[in-house]
């Protein structure tokens, strides 16, 4: 499995991301503590305030985080590992980014087109097929999303300029 | 027999018309789910319960649990005829599942599976059936002291059972405790950690959560492998279903043992995925041919099997007597009571005998109903992961975006759907566990009104906590489950010294 691995570069390494990950968390925690000072994290006339329990959450994550940065500090051979490819690097992204742009689109043109629009583009650029074929899955796959949803089920799913022009809200 | 009369009462709420549909719709679209990348038990549940949320509590929880077997059949079939796990918990079916596929016994396999599967639910249906009224009565003398501890003994259960990652454990149930904290605080009023943001008000919804981090995470971690499906021939007929029946009863041992460990793993917070793999070792070292296990014994697959469904199905015993999930399936079903205005807990044995004893009772019917489905429409299923990647993925993602839209229609959490799903894809990499980071957004809150609550009753005293026997007792299991890693990680050390 590495053989075949070794010739491919690391886009990142199992080290980096792991030190990196553990820094995040560790200021994920110390938000936590800040703001649980700030509601007041001491025991009040009535009982523990707002911030009291979240407190030792804070505490807790810093801790945890810590621990784990040193572990992977002295992990070497775990660390020069690839955590992903560039070759995987950039399957993940030619995902992430169509879907990423798939939920902005929906804000703007409803759910519905949105997804048409989605699943043609998928593909058509990933899966190399024909308009031909990629069209009629799409408005297969909404055409069974509109019943199962709407008609079915009654959960209305966002709409845009599209669906008003055919009366549907 | 109060229990029986009472299963009796279930059977007749059940058994409907409507229900008995609803139950084949659930197993259906839960092996479906099941097979599919990207879409599991947890997440599938959570896409579709917006779905029930205009059913009768009792259909709807009917149909949720049935998508939930279905979900745990279903992921033995890719493992045995893809050697990919749908599921985490058949990682351990595959040892022996493919092997036997290879050999052209792909028909057994999966029989084996079924069955086994069908045997290890129905032990934990039994033992749900009569244990859960017994803690459940004995739950109603809790209070918050005790349920803090049963809190605690719960997440100290995950910790304990980290292998060698225990502080990664505790990270992302820190992470997801804080997440909970996140919003009004109905105790002072005050609003916690949501820096002016009115989206945070509310605090995060788990169920954007467990699609993100399960469902979006797990798509871009399928994809990384570059997906093509090479699977075998998957036909089963009733030549291979008779024999593979008549070759079980041999295993008999190796079932019972894997239903107790199951059940034991599903009612403390392990969960199915250790249950199957600690399954397949006991099974390997106790069986006489447990040097041959891993080219394709049929007892290999019998053990994860059962031991998985077991765990999955007995995950539900602590959350309706409890309120305490043992698995994150258990937590949307959890989530879907609260929804439909349904408080889980010893109180609802009282209060919602109806409710109760028809989702036991839905229990027998929707594994049985799995049994049939699964057993009947392998082809089908097996087609459809014929389907390329590049047409499913899209699909699932769109599914996913909906789910996460329907749970409030906001706009807001299907954006945070894809941040949780970037770090469902880091966290899986880089093993940190989701289970407990799910448990703990879900339980959050009521973990700390039960802890606020106990210390206002002693004035702040942390003693509260081992004031008498019963919560004493909890506790201090709670702290031993916690210390384990380092006690074990000691003694291992020890050995390698002498």
């Amino acid at each position: 499995m590495s053989e075949h691995h070794q010739h491919e570069r690391a886009a990142v390494s199992f080290r980096t991301m792991e030190l990196v990950v553990a820094l995040v968390i560790f200021v994920f925690g110390a938000i936590v503590i800040y703001d649980s000072v700030r509601v007041g994290a001491q025991w009040a006339e009535d009982g523990p305030q707002g911030g009291y329990f979240p407190f030792y959450i804070g505490l807790l994550t810093c801790l945890s985080a810590v621990i784990i940065f040193a572990k992977a500090a002295f992990d070497a051979a775990r660390g020069r590992k690839a955590f992903v490819t560039t070759q995987q690097l950039s399957m993940v992204l030619q995902l992430f980014v169509p879907t990423v742009v798939f939920v902005g689109l929906i804000q703007f043109v409803g759910l519905y087109a949105a997804s048409t629009l989605f699943i043609v583009f998928f593909m058509i650029w990933l899966g190399k097929y024909s308009w031909v074929k990629a069209v009629p899955v799409a408005i297969a796959v909404n055409l069974a999303l509109f019943l199962l949803f709407e008609v079915w089920f009654k959960v209305p799913l966002p709409k845009g300029p599209i669906e008003a022009a055919f009366g549907l809200h | 027999m109060e229990e029986i009369s009472s299963l009796l009462h279930g059977f007749s709420v059940a058994l409907t018309p409507f229900n008995l549909l609803l139950m084949f719709v659930g197993v259906v679209l839960g092996v479906l789910i099941g097979v599919l990348p990207g879409l599991g038990g947890a997440n599938g549940v959570a896409i579709l319960l917006p779905l029930t949320f205009t059913m009768p509590p009792t259909s709807a929880i009917i149909m949720l649990s049935c998508i939930y077997w279905g979900a745990l059949f279903g992921g033995a079939i890719t493992s045995i005829l893809f050697n990919i796990p749908g599921e985490p918990w058949s990682v351990a079916t595959t040892f022996d599942g493919y092997p036997l596929a290879q050999k052209g016994r792909a028909g057994h396999a999966l029989t084996a599976a079924f069955t086994s599967s069908f045997i290890g639910a129905l032990v934990a249906v039994i033992v749900i059936t009569f244990l859960s009224p017994v803690v459940a009565n004995f739950a109603l003398k809790f209070g918050p002291p005790e349920y803090f501890a049963v809190y605690f003994l719960t997440f100290a259960a995950f910790v304990g059972m980290s292998k060698g990652q225990a502080w990664k454990t505790i990270s992302s149930m820190m992470i997801g405790f804080a997440l909970a904290a996140v919003g009004l605080d109905s105790v002072t009023g005050q609003l916690r950690l949501t820096f002016g943001f009115i989206e945070l008000l509310q605090g995060f919804d788990f169920l954007i959560a467990v699609i993100g981090l399960f469902g979006i995470g797990e798509i871009l971690l399928t994809l990384e492998e570059g997906l093509a499906f090479k699977g075998a021939n998957a036909r089963i007929n009733v030549k291979a279903v008779i024999e593979t029946w008549r070759e079980l009863p041999r295993y008999w041992l190796t079932s019972l043992r894997s239903s107790a460990v199951g059940c034991f793993m599903g009612i403390v917070p392990g969960g199915a995925t250790p249950a199957s793999f600690m399954a397949y070792g006991v099974a390997k070292r106790f069986s006489k041919d447990g040097d041959r296990f891993g080219t394709g014994q049929v007892e290999g697959v019998v053990a994860p099997e059962t031991a998985a469904h077991a765990a999955g199905t007995s995950a539900l015993l602590p959350m309706l007597t409890l309120g305490v999930p043992g698995s994150p399936t258990a937590a949307v079903l959890l989530g879907g009571l609260l929804i439909w205005g349904l408080q889980p807990g010893p109180m609802l044995f009282v209060e919602q005998k109806d409710f109760v004893w028809g989702l036991i009772a839905s229990m027998y019917l929707g594994n049985i109903a799995g049994l049939i489905v699964v057993l009947t429409t392998v082809p089908l299923f097996a087609a459809i992961l014929r389907i390329p990647f590049s047409i499913i993925a899209p699909i699932i993602l769109v599914i996913c975006a909906i789910g996460a839209y329907t749970v409030h229609t906001s706009m807001f959490d299907v954006w945070l759907m894809l941040v949780f799903g970037v770090i469902g894809y880091i966290f899986k990499k880089l093993d940190y566990p989701l289970a407990p980071l799910v448990l703990a957004l879900v339980l959050g809150d009521r973990a700390e009104s039960s802890f606020r609550q106990a210390l206002l009753g002693s004035q702040g005293d942390l003693s509260i906590f081992f004031s008498n026997g019963l919560v004493g007792t909890i506790m201090s299991f709670g702290i031993i489950m916690l210390v384990w890693p380092l006690v074990s990680a000691a003694l291992s050390r020890l050995r390698k010294a002498a």
